[in-house]
């Protein structure tokens, strides 16, 4: 587990510090930065994939029926999805916590 | 058997670096080293060696591309000197931390201003702290000797260190001495392939030289620290199995004549072998002198100098660098700092002297050791003794 | 790509060699152009990065976004570890100490890293015939360090070295013209790209890995933090960046200019300029003086593809 990676001694580092977990980013939460979220009309959704295409995070996702929706463990809320999208289906809304 | 040959030195450190079968050299052209990277150019255009020869565009470059090349997992090798080594003083701590096993050579050389193409040991004091493992040699045939010692070294996987072979600028650089080149044959029984651990390879990715906040930073260093002392085993290993290979034993400190010698005097590079006469010619007037030469700068050898500095009164160490509003000359002040939790010590006093390459003559140091034995007596001296500057 | 208002996103690999959680800020231009990069990356590609933003966010310890071989030294030598780096994959293939595996070099660093510190490194590894990419990430400032000015801040932009102020209208030179630097070293390869136009910007990304010898990619990345933009205007502005001639797309391809877009009309730059920050203090006069060099650059662009 990478957290525990910060506690290590001295004794405990990879030679060089070398990082050996490719894309362990993934588990840092930067869902937790958002101060607003996608909101999803899907009736107007025709799965182009800009909004997953357009995402800085890479964090939209398809599910099986072919819906993009942003994974909002890492989505930080910039709307890009949003303005980009053609059909207008996503809007961005205030996170309330 | 390799053969006796009277060789430049420069030409006889780029053989034995085409003997170890480099993959890539990094080199940029910088007096004194100018016929090392010029033969190595040579012997890769003619065949000799299969290597890639980047003619990098600067000294940071040429590091820079080392370091690159041998995250790979090259054999990488390059060489520098003065100037050159001061423009790739960043990289050199990179490379280090990242454990990677570059070898240079590094024609000692002074630093301007003035600009002072000669040789002397400012280079190597300014690099002291870069965390290379740092051997001086004091002719052609230790350069030789240790360069393919330092690959084994640099890439055996309890040290994966970079290696730096400090040698003078044209003292020894440009003098032509009788020198035995080992064979291709046993070359390559003795420097095994290098095997780098984590290279960068798609089928194992990783990420080297990422960030390292406080929260893990001091760690980092001291494992390096820790980690750079523990390697003085494997030298001592190396150097072992070169002397069962080749016949020749090198030690962390030499001594020459000090068994019951009562003053000692100390030193670095080329004039090891001229202060050999000097030493002669104090014993054959009757002062109890020695001489010791240290060849393993970084991981410092505390235990050897202790035990090789015995029962002497006084040790007179000689500097070819200054430290400018320092202490002492840097050699002095490390040397000085070894030995004083020792229940007995000698006393220790420091002259800079051949600064610019300015020749030290056998007198000289006779007068240093004498000059020594007074202060050591009488008191006073300067903080900084200097010996053959014009007043 | 020939139609640039139709995107084809399915048509994009689906690979994501650049992880999410990384730590670039909210609508950052910059990630978005290295996702897109990095899903052009033939199977095996090693990446040799300078200091940077894309450096910092993506791999604070012990975490990173790299899924990738990625090595990140100094601000101003990943052009020479690239070099590096190339030369060995060369000799340990040659030597059969590696497979040859066909992997591919590419080197990458910010405006900063590239255009000012890193100009030397990049201009030796062009002149020595390194097969690699160069990808430069043109945010127009030092934005890692707090979005101060480097020779890519263009005209009249405000950043923290080159302030707007009673005896300053910001930054005071144009933007130097990495894109001619480039093809000056006689490369077979040099484009500009715009995270605006992805499939575009892939297909480059794409030729300049597989093209022999060095190639070089300038991709204009839209940074809201540093040009005081609206975080989800970042992929509008890269695109109006492209339709008012201030960032024309086109590739020099053995010396020869092509234009990727050659737009009849050019959108007025007051429709880029008024939604960023950075130029908000600008006279009516600059901006015309502005206006009329972006015509007239575009123009010169424009004749050298004739």
């Amino acid at each position: 587990m990478s957290k525990n990676k910060e506690e290590y001694t001295w004794k405990e580092l990879e030679i060089g510090t070398i990082f050996t977990e490719p894309g362990n980013t993934a588990e840092y939460k930067t869902g937790d930065w958002r101060s607003q979220a996608p909101t999803y009309n899907f009736d107007r959704c025709i799965k182009c994939g800009v909004c997953q295409l357009y995402c800085p995070e890479g964090c939209i996702e398809q599910d099986e029926d072919g819906y993009f929706t942003a994974n909002l463990y890492w989505c930080k809320g910039c709307g890009i999805c949003a303005r980009e999208c053609p059909t207008g289906v996503i809007t961005m809304e205030e996170e309330t916590e | 058997m390799g053969e006796k040959v009277g060789i430049e030195a420069s030409i006889a450190i780029a053989e034995a670096a085409g003997l170890a079968n480099p993959d890539v050299i990094a080199a940029y052209p910088i007096t004194p080293q100018t016929h090392i990277v010029e033969h190595l150019a040579e012997m890769v255009a003619n065949g000799e060696v299969d290597a890639e020869y980047i003619p990098v565009e600067s000294e940071h470059s040429a590091m820079s591309a080392c370091l690159g090349a041998s995250a790979v997992g090259a054999r990488t090798f390059t060489a520098t000197a003065g100037q050159g080594l001061e423009l790739m003083h960043e990289v050199l701590y990179i490379v280090s931390s990242m454990q990677l096993p570059v070898v240079m050579a590094v024609a000692n050389r002074a630093l301007s201003a003035p600009i002072n193409v000669w040789g002397d040991h400012s280079d190597l004091m300014a690099v002291r702290d870069t965390g290379w493992i740092q051997i001086v040699v004091e002719n052609g045939q230790e350069a030789v000797d240790n360069v393919l010692c330092a690959f084994c070294i640099a890439e055996d996987h309890r040290v994966l260190l970079p290696v730096m072979i400090h040698l003078d600028g044209f003292h020894m650089t440009h003098v032509i001495e009788p020198i035995i080149i080992p064979d291709r044959e046993e070359v390559q029984k003795f420097v095994p392939p290098n095997n780098y651990p984590l290279p960068l390879d798609p089928g194992r990715p990783v990420t080297m030289g990422g960030v390292g906040p406080p929260t893990i930073y001091p760690e980092v260093k001291k494992y390096q620290d820790v980690h750079l002392r523990s390697t003085k085993g494997v030298i001592l290993e190396h150097w072992d199995r070169f002397a069962r290979a080749f016949g020749r034993q090198y030690n962390p400190v030499e001594c020459y004549r000090t068994e019951d010698a009562k003053v000692l005097i100390m030193m670095m590079g080329s004039m090891g072998e001229t202060a050999m006469n000097a030493v002669d010619n104090l014993r054959n007037e009757g002062i109890s002198a020695g001489l010791l030469k240290l060849r393993l700068w970084r991981p410092f050898p505390f235990e050897e100098l202790q035990e090789a500095v015995g029962g002497a009164d006084l040790l007179v160490v000689v500097d070819r660098a200054i430290s400018f509003g320092g202490p002492a000359g840097p050699f002095c002040s490390e040397v000085k700092s070894a030995l004083y939790n020792l229940e007995k010590r000698p006393k220790v006093t420091g002259f800079v002297a051949g600064l610019g390459g300015r020749d030290i003559p056998v007198v000289g140091f006779e007068t240093m050791v004498c000059q020594g034995m007074e202060i050591a007596e009488k008191g006073g001296g300067e903080i900084l003794e200097t010996y053959g500057v014009r007043e | 790509m020939q139609n640039y208002t139709v995107y084809v996103p399915r048509l994009a690999p689906k690979k994501e060699p650049f992880a999410p959680g990384h730590r670039a800020c909210v609508g950052c231009g910059e990630a978005l152009a290295v996702r897109l990069a990095c899903k052009a990356f033939p199977p095996n590609t090693i990446v040799a990065s300078a200091t940077g933003c894309m450096e910092v966010i993506s791999s604070q310890y012990p975490m990173t976004a790299w899924r990738v071989p990625w090595i990140h030294a100094l601000f101003e030598n990943a052009a020479a570890v690239a070099s590096g780096v190339e030369s060995a994959l060369k000799a340990m293939t040659r030597k059969g100490l590696r497979p040859a595996d066909g992997t591919k070099v590419v080197a990458m660093g910010g405006d900063g890293g590239t255009s000012d510190i890193g100009l030397q490194a990049l201009s030796g590894a062009m002149e020595r015939g390194h097969d690699f990419l160069y990808m430069c990430f043109d945010n127009e400032a030092y934005m890692n360090t707090g979005i101060q000015r480097s020779s890519a801040t263009p005209f009249g932009a405000a950043t923290t070295t080159s302030p707007a102020g009673s005896h300053s209208i910001g930054q005071r030179t144009w933007k130097k013209n990495m894109a001619a630097i480039a093809a000056a070293h006689d490369i077979p390869y040099v484009a500009t790209a715009s995270h605006g136009y992805p499939h575009d910007l892939m297909a480059k990304i794409a030729k300049g890995i597989a093209v022999p010898g060095p190639a070089y990619v300038h991709i204009l990345s839209v940074c809201p933090t540093g040009w005081r933009s609206a975080p989800d205007l970042s992929v509008r502005l890269s695109r109006l960046a492209v339709e008012t001639g201030v960032f024309p797309l086109y590739e020099i391809e053995n010396g020869k200019y092509k234009m990727n877009l050659e737009l009849k009309k050019l959108r007025p730059l007051q429709d880029y300029l008024r939604l960023q920050g950075r130029f908000r203090h600008l006279s009516e006069g600059t901006i015309m003086e502005i206006q009329e060099r972006v015509i007239k650059e575009y123009e010169r662009i424009k004749e050298k593809a004739r």
